[in-house]
């Protein structure tokens, strides 16, 4: 009797502990077990593969200048910087996201041509890059220079469209937790990017999941090279400050 | 192409019981799906995965259309010999990665 009082009397401080803290939960932990642990051993995790070919094209001469990322880059010096972006660039003095990067530094300083979005390429490096923040927390820039494209964002977020007439707000913050068919719809913080989805059975890009979603509301996508995308990311990565990365992430 | 991951212990104990683990890029496409074009696209899967312990095959697994793209094998060998062992994967389109890793027993 008494061992069943504290068993409860646990449970009750456990829950109190867990409604004072952060709310917010990465979609991570909506996983199951089975799959978590498939992101967690980087000899199962098939985004290790991209990585480790992102890892040979960062070592690898690029473009006119001739160039490797490792030439500029210390190694290790990448550590955070995806729990970082999107950020001002000082090249073209406009907001990008880690791809826009990586495509700058092409372009600007080894002189070669951007990458396409959603190449494999570009998947491989960002995804060998992203890796370096696993375990850090999202950390946007306390830039106000951003701060019209995070309103931007949280506009394009809570803006109805689509033949469905929803809005991402209406899943992801209305009705998060609960279930769309057999899944758990996710808070969707953008933790792990590039993630391994295995509705995809690849790598793919926070854009490509963003697609995703708007195919399933009814919406036209926009264009891979379209503003939306990132001012939506913006706030989308204020919005999970704190939260750890865990890139490259497997999900379902 | 070629990009595999492996895992296997560097040193292990005679007698001991290993886990060797293997992963690798590839779509597995099953052959039975249409594409954007509505044409069937060709099945392009890999056959068979195997390890050969100092050339003796110690695993062998022959793979079908229903397993997921990127296959991942993981297998358990008695490491009772020191050397070499050769990881090979073999499939439609003359597909074929061959790797290899040392293992020292002491």
């Amino acid at each position: 009797m008494r061992r069943t009082f504290l068993v409860l009397a646990g449970v009750f401080v456990a829950s109190l502990a867990l409604a004072q803290g952060d709310p917010r939960r990465s979609s991570y932990q909506d996983m199951g077990p089975a799959l978590q642990k498939m992101q967690d051993d980087d000899s199962a995790n098939p985004g290790m593969l991209f990585v480790q070919a992102g890892e040979e094209a960062w070592n690898a001469k690029a473009g006119s200048a001739d160039k490797a990322c490792a030439d500029c880059h210390a190694a290790g010096s990448m550590k955070g910087v995806a729990a970082r972006y999107p950020a001002f660039a000082k090249e073209s003095g406009k907001p990008v996201d880690l791809e826009g990067r990586i495509n700058l530094c092409r372009t600007e300083h080894q002189k070669a041509e951007a990458l396409a979005a959603e190449s494999k390429e570009l998947l491989q490096l960002t995804a060998y890059v992203a890796r370096q923040s696993k375990g850090e927390p999202i950390a946007p820039p306390d830039d106000e220079r951003l701060d019209p494209l995070r309103a931007q964002g949280e506009t394009l977020w809570k803006q109805r469209q689509g033949q469905l007439n929803l809005s991402c707000a209406s899943c992801h913050d209305a009705n998060a937790g609960k279930k769309l068919a057999g899944a758990t719809i996710p808070q969707a913080h953008p933790t792990g990017y590039p993630i391994y989805r295995l509705e995809w059975q690849t790598l793919g890009s926070l854009k490509r999941r963003l697609r995703n979603c708007m195919i399933g509301m009814r919406v036209e996508p926009y264009a891979y090279d379209a503003p939306e995308y990132l001012a939506l990311e913006a706030f989308l990565m204020k919005r999970a400050q704190g939260l750890i990365d865990d890139a490259p992430a497997v999900r379902p | 192409m070629a990009n595999a991951l492996i895992h296997a212990p560097k040193t292990a104990k005679r007698g001991e019981v290993i886990e060797i683990k293997a992963l690798i890029l590839h779509p597995m496409e099953t052959g039975f799906r249409p594409g954007t074009n509505g044409r069937i696209i060709p099945r392009n899967i890999i056959e068979r995965f195997s390890a050969d312990w100092n050339g003796e095959e110690v695993f062998a697994l022959k793979m079908s259309p229903a397993i997921a793209a990127n296959p991942f094998v993981s297998f358990f060998v008695v490491a009772d010999r020191s050397g070499t062992v050769k990881f090979r994967w073999s499939g439609d389109n003359d597909f074929l990665v061959e790797e290899q890793v040392a293992i020292a027993v002491e």
